[in-house]
C-alpha cells in the first residue's frame, strides 16, 4: 500500500490526508482499503461509546482532589439524544457541589463529552501543564463529570461560586481523530450562558494535533486576560501567539 | 379538528401541525421537539385521520402564520389551483392511492406539482411505507441542465466533493483527480471551504475553472459559501457558476442561515448575469436536511419532515440546477440510527421530487449515530432504485474536512454498476473521449499513479 518515495502517487498522497489513490476490486474497495476503513470507525465509535474511568482519571492526577458528578442524562443513549440533559447537573451532583468550599477563581471540569477515550489519554497532562502556569489561583478541587456536555460546566461552576469554569471534554470524534480533546473557558459561569460568551482551545491531540505545553500556556493566556478584564467570549480577542508558547513551553506569558 | 375511536379510546388531535406530527414515523428530533406521538397506537390513530383529510383543509390552516412567515406567504400565494383542480376533491389517503396508481405516470405526476403544497406532499408521506416513497419517486424524472444534462431516466450523477481542512489548492486538485478517474463530477465540482471568507473561495473557484477549461470537462462547479459571498465575489470577477446555499422551511431558519428570498433572488440574478450555462442556465445550488429548523429553534412547533419539506418550497421558486438533503449530517438527537437516516433520506428525496425538484442526496452520517456502512449501502441502493439524481462523491468515504461519512467514488460506481446507470450524457461522452469507458460503457480501472497518461498534471501538483 505504501507509494515509493517520489512516486506520482507518493506527491499526490502528501498534498491530502483524504483516502485517495485507494484502488479498486470491481467498483468495490479493495480488501485493505476497506478494513482500513472498519478500523478507524471502530476507534471513532469506541470512543463515543466507552465510560469515562473516573479512578483512573483521578490516579493519573497525581494527588489533586477531585470531585465526581453527573449529567441528567442517565445513560449513553439518553445521552445522545437529548442533549439538554447533558447541560445539567443531577440532584446529587448538585448536593455534593453545594456541600464543598465555596469561592474559587477557577473550577476544572473534566468531561466526558463525546469522547471519553480524549479525556482520558489528555486531560490529566493538561491539567498537570495548566497547574504550573497558575501559581497562586485558588482552584477549587478537580470535577470529573459523567455525560456531559459543554454547558454543564456553567452549572458546576455556579455550584462552587466559581469565578470562572474551564471545561475539558472530549470532541465529537472524526474518522481519523477518535481522541481530541477540547477547552471551553466561561468567565462567571451560570446556567443560561451562551456559546458565544466562552473562548475555545480545540484539538488537544498530540502529536497531532495541539502539545499539552501549547495548549496549557494558551489556556493560561486566556485566563488571565478573562481575569483581568472579567469576561470572556466574543469580546476576549484571541491573539495569543502560539509560536512564542512553543519556544518557551513552561514559562508564564500574558498579563 | 379530526377525533378518531380506536380500540375504545378517543383521539383528539388540536389541528393540522399537531395531526401531521403525531403521523410521523418515529424520529428523535421529533421527541426533542415534544412532538411526536406518544405511543404506537397514537401515531396510527393519526395516520388514519390524515387519512381521511381532505387535501383542501391543508390550504386553509396554515403551519407557520401567513403573516409572520414569507415562505409560508411564499406557498400560499403562489398555490396554482388550476393545476390543484384534478385532486381536490381527495383526501389524503385517496392521494396516496391514486400517486400509487398507473394514471399518475410522470407527466400527470409534474403537471400537477405547482398545485401542491409542501405540508400535503408531507401528508401524504406519512401514509407512504418506504416501497411507497420509492414507487412513485421513480415515475418522476426531474430535469435540469447548465453546461450538461442532469436528471435523466437511466443516469445517475455524483457531486465530486474535494473538501480539505485547510482549502490547499493542491489537496483540492489531488482529490479532484482521483474523482474523475473513477467518473465522478457530472452533477458538479464542489467544495465546502475551510475559510470562510470570499478571497478564499475566489482562490478555489479560479482553481476549478482551470481545471475545467485545461481538461474541457463538460460540468460546473461550485464553492459552498454563503450567498453574499458568491455574490461578492461575482462582482469582483470571479468565474462563479453555480451560487450556493442553505435553506430550511421557515423565516426564522433561514434566517438563522443569515439569508431570505430577497437574497436568494439577488444571488440568482448574479449568476444568471454571468451567462456561464452552455446547455442550460439552471444556476442555483441548495441544500437542506431535516432538523435545521429545530436546531435553529424556528421549527414553530411543527415535525422536522415537515418543516423540511417546506424548505423545499423555497427550492422550487429559484429552478436550482441541483438540491441536495444532507440526510445523517446533523446528528444522532436528530436522526438516531440507520433506521431513521434511512427513512428520512427515502422522505427526502420523495417530497422533493413530487414538488418538481432534481433532488440529490447526501447519504451520510456522524459517528455518534448508530449507522455504519452497512445503512449507507442500503439507502443509496434504495435511491438508486427511486431514481435519486446525485449522491456525492467523497475519497474512500470519508470527508476529512467536515469530519463524517459520506459516499465515495467507489460507491457511485457501485450503484451505476448494479442499476445500470450512466453518468451525465455530456459527462460519460467525455469519459469516452479520455478513454475512461470500456465497452460496456462502465469507468475503466485506472490506477491513481497512471493519471498523467490521461490528463496533464495541473500546476499546483507539478
Amino acid at each position: 500500500m505504501t507509494p515509493a518515495p517520489g512516486s506520482l502517487l507518493s506527491r499526490l498522497r502528501a498534498a491530502t490526508d483524504a483516502r485517495i489513490g485507494l484502488g479498486r476490486a470491481g467498483a468495490g474497495l479493495p480488501t485493505a482499503a476497506m478494513l482500513a476503513f472498519q478500523s478507524d470507525h471502530a476507534l471513532a465509535r469506541d470512543a463515543v461509546h466507552a465510560p469515562m474511568d473516573a479512578a483512573a482519571l483521578a490516579g493519573a492526577l497525581a494527588g489533586e482532589p477531585t470531585i465526581a458528578a453527573s449529567s441528567c442524562a442517565d445513560s449513553r443513549a439518553t445521552y445522545l439524544q437529548r442533549p439538554g440533559l447533558g447541560r445539567c447537573l443531577d440532584a446529587g451532583s448538585v448536593e455534593r457541589l453545594r456541600a464543598t468550599e465555596q469561592g474559587h477563581d477557577l473550577v476544572i471540569v473534566i468531561g466526558d463529552g463525546l469522547s471519553a477515550r480524549a479525556v482520558q489519554a489528555h486531560a490529566p497532562a493538561v491539567v498537570v501543564a495548566l497547574r504550573e502556569q497558575l501559581v497562586g489561583w485558588r482552584i477549587a478541587p478537580i470535577v470529573l463529570a459523567r455525560h456531559a456536555r459543554v454547558a454543564l460546566g456553567d452549572e458546576i461552576g455556579e455550584n462552587l461560586g466559581a469565578a470562572m469554569s474551564l471545561m475539558l471534554i472530549g470532541e465529537r470524534p472524526g474518522l481519523s481523530s477518535p481522541d481530541s480533546l477540547g477547552a471551553y473557558l466561561t468567565w462567571g459561569p451560570r446556567s443560561g450562558r451562551a456559546d458565544s460568551e466562552r473562548n475555545c482551545v480545540s484539538n488537544i491531540r498530540p502529536p497531532r494535533g495541539l502539545s499539552y505545553e501549547v495548549a496549557a500556556a494558551k489556556l493560561a493566556w486566556l485566563l488571565r486576560q478573562a481575569r483581568a478584564r472579567a469576561l470572556t467570549g466574543v469580546g476576549l480577542k484571541d491573539d495569543f501567539d502560539p509560536a512564542l508558547a512553543a519556544d518557551v513551553p513552561n514559562r508564564a506569558l500574558g498579563a | 379538528m379530526p377525533t378518531i375511536d380506536l380500540g375504545g379510546t378517543r383521539y383528539r388531535f388540536d389541528d393540522l401541525k399537531t395531526l401531521l406530527a403525531a403521523a410521523s414515523p418515529f424520529r428523535s428530533g421529533d421527541a426533542l421537539a415534544g412532538v411526536a406521538a406518544p405511543d404506537a397506537a397514537t401515531r396510527v390513530a393519526a395516520r388514519r385521520a390524515l387519512a381521511d383529510l381532505p387535501l383542501k383543509a391543508f390550504l386553509t390552516d396554515a403551519i407557520v402564520p401567513y403573516e409572520d412567515d414569507e415562505v409560508t406567504r411564499l406557498i400560499i400565494d403562489g398555490h396554482d389551483a388550476a393545476a390543484f383542480a384534478p385532486i381536490s376533491h381527495l383526501t389524503v389517503g385517496d392521494f396516496r392511492d391514486w400517486l400509487l396508481s398507473d394514471a399518475a405516470d410522470g407527466q400527470a405526476l409534474a403537471r400537477l406539482s405547482p398545485g401542491l403544497t409542501p405540508e400535503m406532499v408531507a401528508g401524504v408521506c406519512k401514509l407512504m411505507r418506504n416501497q411507497d416513497l420509492i414507487a412513485v419517486a421513480r415515475k418522476i424524472q426531474v430535469v435540469t441542465r447548465f453546461r450538461n444534462t442532469l436528471g435523466q431516466a437511466g443516469t445517475l450523477a455524483v457531486r465530486l466533493q474535494p473538501n480539505h481542512p485547510t482549502d490547499d489548492p493542491a489537496g483540492v486538485a489531488a482529490i479532484i483527480l482521483d474523482g474523475l478517474l473513477m467518473g465522478s463530477g457530472d452533477a458538479v465540482i464542489g467544495v465546502n471551504p475551510a475559510t470562510d471568507s470570499v478571497a478564499g473561495a475566489t482562490t478555489l473557484l479560479r482553481l476549478i475553472d482551470d481545471l475545467r477549461q485545461a481538461y474541457a470537462i463538460p460540468t460546473q462547479s461550485c464553492i459552498l459559501t454563503h450567498i453574499t459571498n458568491t455574490i461578492a465575489a461575482i462582482e469582483r470577477g470571479a468565474p462563479v457558476d453555480l451560487v450556493f446555499q442553505s435553506i430550511a422551511g421557515s423565516q426564522k431558519a433561514n434566517s438563522g442561515f443569515g439569508v431570505d428570498l430577497a437574497v436568494l433572488r439577488e444571488g440568482r440574478e448574479a449568476a444568471l448575469s454571468l451567462n456561464r450555462g452552455t446547455v442550460g442556465q439552471d444556476v442555483m445550488y441548495f441544500e437542506t436536511g431535516q432538523g435545521a429548523a429545530l436546531s435553529a429553534d424556528a421549527h414553530h412547533g411543527a415535525d422536522q419532515q415537515t418543516m423540511e419539506t417546506r424548505a423545499y418550497a423555497v427550492a422550487r421558486a429559484f429552478s436550482p440546477l441541483l438540491v441536495n438533503t444532507v440526510v445523517g449530517f446533523i446528528g444522532p438527537e436528530y436522526l438516531y440510527d440507520g433506521k431513521q437516516i434511512i427513512r428520512a433520506g427515502l422522505e427526502d428525496h420523495f417530497c422533493g421530487k413530487l414538488l418538481g425538484l432534481p433532488m440529490g442526496v447526501d447519504v451520510c452520517y456522524t459517528n455518534h449515530a448508530e449507522a455504519d456502512q452497512d445503512d449507507m449501502d442500503d439507502l443509496l441502493t434504495l435511491l438508486g432504485v427511486a431514481g435519486v439524481n446525485f449522491v456525492i462523491g467523497v475519497p474512500g468515504a470519508d470527508d476529512i474536512m467536515l469530519n463524517y461519512q459520506s459516499t465515495s467514488f467507489h460507491d457511485a460506481l457501485y450503484l451505476r454498476q448494479v442499476l445500470n446507470l450512466r453518468p451525465a450524457p455530456e459527462f460519460a461522452a467525455w469519459l469516452d473521449q479520455i478513454g475512461l469507458l470500456d465497452a460496456r460503457g462502465g469507468v475503466r480501472s485506472t490506477a491513481l499513479d497512471q493519471v498523467g497518461s490521461i490528463l496533464s498534471l495541473p500546476r499546483v501538483l507539478a
